[in-house]
């Protein structure tokens, strides 16, 4: 039950943003997709979400035709980069929302949604604060209330868009060790988007570099590190982290 | 020790600062207060008893009666479109899209007695639609539709304009968030889009709903004056007082005074008892 992803095209007007991108992803695996603004990364993402639609190419997953099936029944769990909280809710509603949308028959009853959403809670470590608004909540709670609710839909795979981007040093190095061992722990396969290689290697299985809509070498984070495979790879590593294209 | 004293530096001279109080104060006073304060003064010039006669008269009273009718039409109606025409202008790229904000603007810029004519234009006798309509026995102008009609174009803009910026501001993340977690269209839409806006939409529509009763222009022009028939009340305001019935115009300009403020009250009390729900959604 791996990510094939083949040959994926897509322009923007004339702007390429996409210039045939493939890769596999192991069923379970953490991905990266690493590179700077422009990169495509971001639309890449929202292609395998479904926001955004291809303009030829093919993705299968879960033995489907994965861009055939239409966004809202393809259970991607897809964490945005300022979160998208819907700020009229509060954090319990938010969260509830994935299984309270559901046609009647696959609805869960109230009282599973509430025990759900307390798990939940549990899970992302804030407990107590179903009651909350987003507004009022720190910018590291957010983004566990983000993630709580793609999970809360039973996702198949999580898609996390600059995860950590909105958050201070500190508070983004705890929250990426957090979020690696609650993704080996429910083992959904995860692709995630960052523009930092410091994060992508410290928690990534596998890491695409791109650039420019394109592949420019995939691989573990120690063949990438050890071995880079085009100038520009070697360029972006050398030039760190600290870079201010974010 | 006496410590120096220093001026504040984002503080303006007191003599600035009470000058422009006073110039603020004097013109609210003049032109907002006392013209309210000499309707009703002078509808109860001649007492209580007689202003109360003046609107309890037949012909006010139809006038009372045809001007919720047609709010009551023009509003809902005009809720549904501006909702409509701010959801697709600000939540979606199309081509026409800025053939549409300007179509939006319109019947602010136009005068609403042009207006008023484009319709006598099209369904009037003389008019386009005119010999088909009086084959089929419908009347439109010189009646209830056309005024209805006339009400539509000149407050259509306020929900729509209230909208806009707000729905363009909050952006489509939230939608998308929305379909990625499983809702459709129409779930998105009213669990998501509508009540993140609902506080803008409400004050849409005390102010489409103030216009669309106070609306002069449009209307004398399609109504054709039928007293007690096609008069609404800011027409029989003027019948009166063109009349010299100058406590009977001033109780009905009371009136319609009356319905302004009640709105006015009504936003601000909303505003107040939901302040921190409506902080919430404006906050990032």
């Amino acid at each position: 039950m791996s990510l094939v992803i083949d040959s994926i095209v897509k322009s923007f007007g004339r702007f390429p943003a996409l210039k045939g991108v493939s890769f596999t992803v192991p069923q379970g695996a953490l991905v990266a997709l690493l590179g700077p603004s422009g990169s495509g990364k971001t639309t890449l993402l929202r292609i395998l979400g479904g926001l955004e639609a291809p303009d030829s190419g093919d993705v299968r997953f879960a033995d489907l035709n994965w861009l055939s099936v239409p966004a809202r029944e393809r259970r991607a769990g897809f964490v945005f980069q300022h979160y998208a909280l819907f700020r009229h809710m509060t954090v319990a509603q938010n969260i509830a929302f994935g299984p309270s949308v559901r046609p009647r028959r696959e609805r869960p009853s109230r009282a599973d949604i509430a025990r759900r959403v307390e798990e939940l809670l549990d899970l992302v470590q804030l407990p107590g604060l179903g009651g909350r608004y987003p507004s009022q909540l720190s910018g590291g709670q957010r983004q566990r209330v983000a993630l709580a609710r793609a999970l809360a839909i039973e996702p198949r795979m999580l898609l996390l868009d600059e995860p950590f981007g909105a958050l201070d040093a500190k508070v983004r190095k705890d929250l990426r060790g957090w979020l690696r061992s609650l993704q080996e722990r429910l083992g959904i396969t995860t692709v995630f988007v960052t523009h930092d290689q410091d994060e992508a290697f410290a928690i990534a299985d596998l890491v695409a570099v791109m650039n420019a809509g394109a592949i420019e070498q995939y691989g573990t984070p120690q063949d990438v590190m050890r071995a880079p495979r085009t100038p520009f790879v070697a360029d972006f590593l050398e030039s760190g982290s600290n870079r201010l294209d974010a | 020790m006496t410590r120096p004293r220093f001026d504040n530096p984002t503080e303006d001279p007191v003599a600035a600062r009470i000058a422009l109080t006073l110039i603020a104060v004097l013109f609210i006073g003049l032109f907002l207060l006392l013209p309210l304060v000499v309707v009703f003064s002078q509808a109860l010039s001649t007492g209580f008893a007689a202003a109360r006669a003046a609107i309890l008269e037949p012909d006010a009273l139809s006038a009372v009666r045809l001007t919720l009718i047609t709010a009551a039409i023009a509003v809902p109606l005009n809720m549904v479109f501006g909702v409509s025409a701010a959801w697709a202008v600000a939540k979606f790229d199309f081509r026409g899209k800025s053939v549409l904000t300007t179509l939006i603007d319109l019947p602010f810029s136009v005068s609403p007695v042009v207006a008023g004519l484009i319709y006598v234009l099209v369904f009037g006798l003389q008019g386009w639609l005119g010999p088909w309509l009086r084959a089929h026995d419908i009347k439109i102008i010189f009646a209830l539709p056309g005024i209805v009609l006339a009400t539509i174009f000149v407050t259509f803009p306020f929900v729509a304009r209230e909208l806009i910026p707000l729905m363009t501001d909050q952006g489509r993340d939230e939608e998308e968030a929305a379909v990625s977690l499983g809702a459709t269209g129409l779930q998105t839409f009213f669990r998501v889009t509508l009540p993140n806006v609902k506080w803008g939409l409400l004050y849409g529509v005390l102010l489409c709903n103030a216009r669309a009763m106070g609306e002069f222009g449009a209307v004398s022009v399609v109504s054709g004056h039928i007293r007690g028939l096609t008069d609404t009340m800011p027409l029989h305001v003027e019948v009166l007082y063109n009349d010299y019935q100058y406590v009977g115009a001033f109780a009905v300009a009371s009136l319609l005074a009356l319905l302004a403020l009640v709105t006015l009250a009504l936003k601000s009390l909303l505003e107040w008892r939901y302040a921190d729900e409506i902080a919430a959604v404006h906050r990032h």
